[in-house]
């Protein structure tokens, strides 16, 4: 039988759907996916809980489905979370050193990375994260672990994720709703990252793009630390409201018409085709034009992509990205998404493969899945380098960056 | 001719015409409201200036420290004042019109403090103005209007009086006192009351008299105000802001937005000419005044910006900031629009119209009001109006297509630099399908 404390959850709370990995971790460290259960989500719009009790029941029915495949009990889960009000920026904190000896001690980096935090946040807002990137002792530049080094000035950058407080409980609520642990909460694009990039490819630089339902979140790694996040609440909801208004279908058909025939690209092969579509009788009630549907599509997507692009350009990062794109979300299965954003980004696009976790494999290598995979793994991060256990008041306030930073 | 008795003490040893340094700068204070004002400033802020006192109350007068004052009487009032009358206020004024013209020789410039609304300052700062105009200074007014409790009469005679203090001066920053009732403390008292609002007003005219006179980083000459407010008989709002700590630039610029008095940021918008007067201590960076001045000039999108940055040392840590945003009043004003066209003999529509028609019977006829002083302003005025010609062109969009959000229609708008990402892409680029 397997022993409880190994036994490590994720769960997105998505707006298409709800899903729950469970993961086992072995005697090495290493994490294997033992099952997965899913439900269609009904209760959330871009992101956020809308609908406490709709949502409740697909995150039970999702939860259910994990248990019987991996024959387990689940207690606790690491929450994914996501929306219009998370952001992400970076901040630096300085912190003199004061003891006799010059001494850099493990309390010195502890009070750097408290100022780092220390940020004039709204009152609402709290920190998810607070990723350490780099230390600077005496101004020298890209110092990973100053424990033990000499220095009378410390410096750390972060990168800080932080979001609406109440926003952010509505979805720790409901999943304490159903006698559920919270072990920390986790924004979503950071967790797609856990579970599609190498070390590797961490330190060449990437950018993960997850377009999820309501969504679209994106987290950008350059030597090997994270340096950029962001969320747009627009994702594949977007796009079959985009055809239900320009078609004029109802918005279920234009969600199967997404499906059925959508692609990210207007190709030749489309040009001047039409669509009959049918009722259940099997008798014609509209003529719909394809090209047009790609249309609609396309400027959506591209428009996504675009947005992401000047983002990264204010922030200047995009001569970092040399491992290329990343894509991954229920928009990545979309046909030409990559080719679309290989021309936006001018750079190299790799739709997203859980490389980095063992276990079901082909089951498991389908793009929806990869923040709820994510999610276990950054919990797998986190039990790796316990510390005991923090509850979550601690764990909202970031726990991550100061267990993962460490070598 | 009645009788009169004329006590006129011009005892300024700085007066003599040519003896000052450019702004030679002259205080009027008129009516109680502005004689008690007068004493609130006076003092080593304004040196270089000059105080005169303007009343026709004997006892207010004799209570104030001003150098130089001026006491309308005649024997009609009997020593009893105006009685809130204005029209006996405007009849004394003119009738001592040389004596006041006399007070602003040799002046650059012309402060006129008053509270409007009673009988000498709504009656004597219109007559001031045209005095100190023809004397060849440039006429601003600082002046309140009253509470609204304060009733009908106060109002609508303080409304008259501003409307001819706009025609006959160059600039008149106004403070409506009803709306410095939001900046003001429910627990206040009465006298704490009208004691705050001529505070304001004190305060527009300091941070004036800060951009003309401190050792800046930024210095504004006279000149530059002048060619500014020249002719152009605007209206003003204005505010003072001051905040202190690290933060300051972007709290200033916060709070001069939330300011009740323009119009929580809507007369900047408005105007079309803007004086931005920013002092602090010696520790003022660059970078916060560009900070400021970059926020303020987002929000006056098509005005002229006038700024200036004064460093004092006692200011430190602190930083002020003084806004007046002018708007050009021409409009409502038909008798002054269309006749101003033809450049050299501009008198007849300058002249406050109404207050002809008005004039108490009994007392001596006006003098022709011409004077070839004001020839040269007709330019500028003219300039001026063609500004406000094309600002009255923007119209504003009105939202007539409206596109529904479907599903995302009661959910929070997904707002992106602007745009509204929950209506689809190709409807807001414009794309056609067909």
């Amino acid at each position: 039988m397997f022993d409880d404390s190994n036994l490590i959850v994720g769960l997105e709370i998505g707006t298409s759907k709800v899903c729950a990995a469970v993961g086992e971790q072995g005697a090495d460290g290493a994490l294997n996916i033992i099952g997965l259960g899913q439900s269609r989500s009904r209760g959330v719009r871009k992101g956020e809980v809308v609908d406490p009790a709709q949502a409740e029941e697909d995150v039970r029915n999702a939860i259910v489905e994990a248990e019987q495949m991996a024959d387990v009990e689940i207690r606790s889960v690491y929450l994914g979370v996501t929306g219009g009000h998370v952001r992400g920026f970076n901040n630096r904190g300085v912190h003199p050193v004061v003891s006799a000896d010059r001494e850099i001690s493990e309390d010195d980096v502890q009070d750097v990375v408290k100022n780092a935090k220390a940020i004039n946040l709204p009152t609402e807002n709290n920190v998810v994260h607070a990723i350490r990137q780099h230390f600077f002792v005496d101004g020298q530049d890209g110092v990973t672990n100053p424990v033990g080094m000499l220095g009378s000035r410390l410096e750390v950058d972060v990168h800080v994720v932080h979001g609406n407080t109440n926003r952010l409980q509505n979805a720790i609520r409901l999943v304490k709703g159903l006698q559920l642990e919270v072990d920390d909460i986790v924004f979503n694009g950071l967790a797609s990252s856990l579970a599609l990039l190498t070390a590797e490819q961490k330190e060449l630089g990437a950018l993960v793009i997850d377009i999820g339902g309501g969504t679209t979140d994106y987290v950008v790694y350059a030597d090997g630390v994270i340096k950029h996040t962001g969320v747009l609440a627009v994702g594949g909801d977007h796009v079959s409201n985009d055809l239900a208004y320009g078609l004029k279908v109802p918005l279920s058909r234009a969600e199967k018409l997404k499906l059925e025939h959508g692609a990210a690209l207007v190709d030749d092969a489309v040009k001047d085709q039409t669509l009959t579509l049918t009722n259940e009788l099997g008798l014609p009630i509209k003529t719909i034009n394809l090209e047009h549907l790609r249309q609609i599509m396309s400027l959506r997507f591209e428009e996504i992509f675009q947005l992401i692009a000047q983002d990264l350009e204010q922030a200047g990062l995009f001569d970092y990205l040399r491992a290329g794109v990343f894509l991954c979300g229920g928009g990545a299965r979309v046909p030409q998404m990559a080719s679309l954003a290989e021309r936006m980004f001018q750079m190299p696009v790799i739709l997203g493969r859980t490389n980095s976790i063992s276990g079901l494999k082909s089951a498991l290598d389908q793009p929806e899945f990869i923040t709820a995979i994510g999610l276990a793994k950054f919990g797998s991060f986190k039990t790796r380098r316990r510390e005991g256990k923090s509850p979550l008041t601690r764990g909202l306030k970031g726990v991550f960056g100061k267990l993962l930073q460490r070598p | 001719m009645p009788a009169k008795t004329m006590k006129t003490k011009l005892q300024d040893p700085a007066a003599a015409p040519g003896a000052l340094p450019p702004p030679a700068a002259r205080i009027f204070g008129v009516g109680n409201a502005g004689v008690g004002l007068l004493d609130a400033i006076s003092g080593a802020e304004f040196s270089g200036a000059s105080f005169v006192a303007v009343n026709t109350d004997g006892p207010s007068l004799a209570a104030c420290s001003a150098a130089v004052k001026i006491h309308l009487e005649t024997r009609l009032l009997r020593g009893l004042g105006t009685g809130g009358d204005p029209e006996r206020g405007r009849a004394l004024a003119e009738e001592q019109f040389a004596t006041l013209q006399d007070a602003c020789e040799g002046a650059g410039l012309v402060f006129i403090i008053a509270g409007l609304g009673g009988g000498a300052g709504s009656g004597i700062c219109p007559v001031l103005a045209r005095a100190a105009k023809e004397a060849g200074a440039l006429v601003l007014a600082f002046v309140t209007l009253p509470f609204w409790c304060e009733g009908n009469r106060r109002q609508s005679q303080a409304r008259h009086s501003l409307e001819q203090l706009k025609a006959a001066a160059d600039g008149v920053i106004c403070l409506p006192n009803q709306k410095a009732f939001k900046l003001i403390d429910e627990n206040t008292g009465v006298l704490d009351t009208f004691h705050l609002t001529g505070g304001f007003l004190v305060e527009g005219l300091r941070g004036l008299w800060r951009l003309l006179t401190r050792p800046g980083l930024i210095q504004v000459h006279f000149d530059d105000v002048r060619a500014l407010l020249c002719g152009r008989h605007a209206e003003s709002a204005f505010a003072c802001v001051e905040a202190a700590g690290p933060a300051r630039s972007r709290e200033t610029v916060e709070k001069l937005l939330k300011h009740p008095l323009l119009d929580d940021g809507r007369a900047l918008a408005e105007s079309d000419t803007v004086l931005v007067s920013l002092l602090g201590g010696k520790d003022l960076t660059m970078a916060e005044v560009n900070r400021v001045m970059e926020q303020i000039g987002r929000q006056c999108g098509r005005a002229q910006i006038v700024m200036g940055a004064a460093v004092d040392p006692g200011m430190k840590n602190r930083l002020s900031v003084t806004v007046m945003a002018a708007t050009q009043a021409v409009a409502g004003n038909p008798a002054v629009a269309p006749e101003s066209n033809p450049p050299a003999p501009v008198m007849g529509p300058e002249t406050p119209v109404p207050s002809r028609r008005r004039r108490a019977p009994g007392l001596p006829a006006d003098q022709p009001l011409v004077s070839g002083s004001r020839g040269p302003l007709a330019a500028p005025h003219a300039a001026g109006r063609g500004r406000r010609d094309k600002a009255k062109m923007l119209q504003a969009q009105l939202p007539l297509a409206i596109v529904s959000k479907g599903r995302f229609d009661k959910s929070e708008p997904t707002i992106h630099k602007g745009e509204d990402l929950d209506i689809p892409t190709f409807i807001r680029r414009g794309v056609l399908l067909n």
